[in-house]
């Protein structure tokens, strides 16, 4: 188990906005969603080490070496030059981490935290490696006191969940539509799986929230909010839902030209969604 | 034909000032045409260049910089000099305290001390009612900010949780006044979480308290114990710190050939001509400015014996920055372990040097080590070990990049950790970082929550759409703000990222 590795985007030891208290956050790269409105593109694709991205760098910071493209982080300025460049929204500075290394992390910063949240891309496409980090920290007297959390889009099977369930304190889940050809139009994936999930994680009482995107002319329609009520409904107990609003910042292709939905437009559906006694809301601090 | 000093007139007709800010800057221009106190040639020279510097605290001291009273001597035995009786009631202890404040003097000529107020009031409080409480703690507060208007002044809470404690809490966060300034004394063997959790909610409401880290202050002080004060300096009780005076090591490593020179020849070279501007300013203060015979010292809020010198230092990050140039280094203060390495190499050699000098009439016979937190006027240099403006890294790289400074600075080192506004809800968040902080040796925290229209400026607290009022000539009501304004003005504080004003005092008037 201990040589299992993960590619991973990024590594925050400070986040107050991946689930309770100050979290490390793991952003593993790939997806199996491809959003139109995606707001982090660049951690949808594995890279194929076609060498694009190499001449782009200004600082010599990718080289090509026995057919991969190996990245040299003292090198890089961190202009993102190379994801500008990639073909196909990978990300060339992604770096392999074990399980171990994870620990070793966690172990340096763990008096900073309440604890991890494994996000993406879409976390669950690294199942293996997530049951074995978290499996290890509940084995490990220095940091069983901090929670795990995923950050998921849903579309796991079943029996994927039933490898984390035992080990995960809470899943954050998106939702990106309740329609299901919009969701089929926004994600080029069906919604079948990622409400099966909420009612499978609702049910294991390892729902910590439900997560909303609202992109104003798509999913922030009245029959949308709707559905996110009746949906809501269906869940054991009360789930927080957090609703939040798109917004062009690292967006590509026709969405960089939809317009950010508004502050205005949030708080009338949260007020909705609360009237009709889903939630509690929560909305963007900003 | 009489010759006018023109400054007189400056204030005396400056459409911005109060008429009581007006008394004070005028009484300051009035010390400084007095001699300096006797200082030798190599001194003075160092002292003209700024090399190292003496706060502008005034050519003839008279009163120690901060002055830090045993109000529990008035509120248990009363004060002949005063003509007090000892209070019987929480009204009669408020009363008395506030009377007492007026009488007590500071570098700012405001009290920057005004107690640990639940240890003081909790004797009065066992038959009020917990609203009646928070009523008279209310109207308290609302008299400090209105009456003492400046952001120095500091009131000391904890470490136990208490009724008074959590009023204090409560009104401030509901207040949200500048003044007074708060800090939580929080040892983990006392405290519950459940105040640690209630006062760091608060710093997402108000930016305030500061949390002190009581189980590394507390065995400093002996008996008597400490206070938090003014821009996070922690000094004896019944007593305080007679003066300030700092080095600027931007400007000594500016004047070294390399670390070798710096840290073994200049360093110590301008440790001993700071200690000489101790020595000079403390003498006066002592044996020739009558402050000792007051009614403070004879009534016992004062003990003579428990003044300390602080020895501030600031421009740290300058200073490693052009140490690392002269060695053809790259790495950069804040972003680079060696860079941070020769940091903490210059903090340990302080500390050394500081502890081998021994001087007169100052407490336990040594200065305090002190990272000062900057001047209004100091464009261009990072106030104290900070990591300059606008290349701070997240909050909890920051404080490991910091942690190993903490244990060197005695009496006090402020950081200010820049949080944004999305932790307002989770405020869970900013005592996680507290806590890691403490873990790490951090004496202090501080943080700051922008988009707060009340933010720290350094060390006190200023609003910033009194800034905006105070730039359109308007004048402000509390005597910090025309500091912070004054510090938006000159330095790059408003460039911090977020929002934070930061910058201690203004140069040679409102200290």
């Amino acid at each position: 188990m201990k040589c299992l590795q993960a590619p991973v985007s990024k590594i925050l030891t400070w986040s107050c906005v991946d689930g309770p208290g100050n979290r490390m956050v793991l952003f593993l790269q790939g997806c199996n969603f491809n959003c139109l409105g995606c707001h982090n593109p660049h951690t949808i694709g594995q890279c194929n080490n076609c060498g694009d991205c190499i001449t782009a760098c200004p600082t010599s910071a990718l080289a090509m070496r026995g057919g991969r493209v190996r990245f040299y982080p003292e090198r890089c300025s961190d202009c993102d030059d190379c994801l500008k460049t990639c073909p196909i929204d990978a990300n060339p500075m992604v770096q392999a981490y074990s399980v171990e290394d994870i620990l070793t992390l966690l172990r340096e910063n763990r008096f900073f935290l309440s604890g991890i949240t494994v996000s993406g891309g879409e976390a669950t496409m690294h199942v293996a490696f997530i049951k074995a980090l978290f499996t290890a920290m509940g084995d490990d007297p220095e940091l069983r006191h901090l929670t795990r959390f995923i950050d998921s889009n849903g579309h796991l099977g079943p029996a994927g969940w039933q490898e984390l369930l035992a080990v995960t304190d809470g899943v954050m889940l998106d939702i990106k539509a309740f329609d299901a050809a919009l969701h089929r139009f926004l994600t080029k994936r069906a919604n079948t799986r990622s409400l099966a999930s909420a009612r499978l994680l609702s049910d294991a009482g390892k729902l910590f929230e439900l997560r909303y995107l609202m992109i104003p002319g798509f999913t922030d329609a009245e029959t949308e909010i709707d559905a996110l009520i009746a949906f809501a409904r269906t869940l054991k107990g009360s789930v927080r839902i957090r609703l939040n609003g798109f917004r062009r910042h690292g967006v590509r292709g026709e969405a960089a030209h939809w317009p950010a939905m508004s502050r205005e437009t949030l708080e009338a559906a949260a007020a909705r969604l609360e009237h009709a006694g889903a939630g509690p809301v929560a909305l963007p601090a900003v | 034909m009489s010759s006018e000093n023109p400054s007189f007139r400056r204030i005396i007709n400056d459409p911005k000032l109060s008429v009581a800010q007006k008394a004070r800057y005028l009484s300051l221009e009035a010390e400084n045409s007095l001699s300096y106190p006797v200082l030798d040639d190599e001194t003075r020279a160092a002292l003209g260049d700024r090399v190292i510097c003496d706060m502008y605290e005034g050519h003839a001291p008279y009163k120690p910089r901060y002055v830090l009273p045993d109000y529990g001597v008035v509120l248990s035995k009363g004060s002949e000099w005063l003509e007090l009786p000892a209070p019987q009631s929480l009204e009669q202890a408020l009363h008395t305290l506030m009377v007492a404040y007026h009488h007590v003097p500071s570098v700012t000529g405001m009290p920057v001390y005004i107690g640990q107020l639940d240890e003081l009031l909790l004797p009065f409080c066992d038959s009020v009612p917990d609203e009646s409480l928070y009523e008279q703690i209310k109207l308290f507060w609302r008299y400090l900010d209105r009456v003492l208007p400046d952001a120095f002044m500091h009131a000391n809470i904890g470490p136990s949780d208490n009724r008074v404690a959590r009023a204090i809490l409560r009104v401030d966060a509901e207040l949200k006044q500048i003044a007074p300034n708060l800090t939580f004394l929080y040892d983990p063997a006392i405290s519950s979480e459940e105040i640690l959790r209630i006062a760091t909610a608060n710093i997402a409401e108000c930016s305030k308290p500061h949390i002190a880290n009581h189980p590394l202050h507390k065995p400093l002080f002996g008996d008597r114990g400490y206070g938090i004060v003014s821009c996070y300096n922690a000094l004896p009780l019944c007593g305080g710190a007679s003066t300030l005076t700092r080095i600027n090591l931007a400007k000594v490593a500016a004047g070294s050939r390399d670390v070798e020179d710096f840290l073994s020849r200049k360093l110590p070279h301008y440790v001993e001509l700071n200690a000489r501007l101790i020595e000079a300013r403390i003498d006066y203060l002592f044996n020739q400015s009558g402050f000792m015979e007051s009614f403070l010292v004879k009534e016992g809020w004062l003990d003579k014996s428990r003044f300390a010198a602080m020895a501030g230092i600031f421009a740290m990050a300058e200073a490693v920055n052009s140490l690392q140039d002269k060695s053809g280094a790259a790495g950069r203060y804040g972003q680079d372990a060696a860079a941070n390495a020769l940091g903490y190499r210059i903090s340990a050699t302080l500390a050394e040097l500081v502890a081998a000098r021994p001087l007169e009439s100052v407490w336990q016979g040594r200065a305090m080590l002190h990272s000062q937190a900057g001047l209004s006027t100091d464009t261009g240099y990072t106030p104290g070990v900070r990591i300059p403006y606008g290349t701070e890294p997240d909050p909890v790289t920051h404080v490991r990049a910091l942690a190993a400074h903490h244990k060197y600075y005695a009496s006090g080192i402020s950081e200010i950790l820049t949080l944004d506004e999305t932790v307002k809800a989770n405020p869970e968040a900013v005592l996680d970082l507290c806590k890691g902080a403490f873990a790490m040796g951090f004496r202090e925290f501080t943080a700051n929550v922008a988009g707060n229209d009340l933010v720290r400026v350094t060390g006190y607290m200023i609003r910033l759409s009194d800034v905006e009022k105070f730039n359109a000539e308007t004048g402000a009501r509390s005597n910090t703000t025309a500091l912070g304004a004054e510090a938006a003005e000159f330095t790059s504080i408003l460039e911090r990222k977020p929002r934070v004003v930061a910058n201690e005092m203004l140069a040679g008037a409102c200290q």
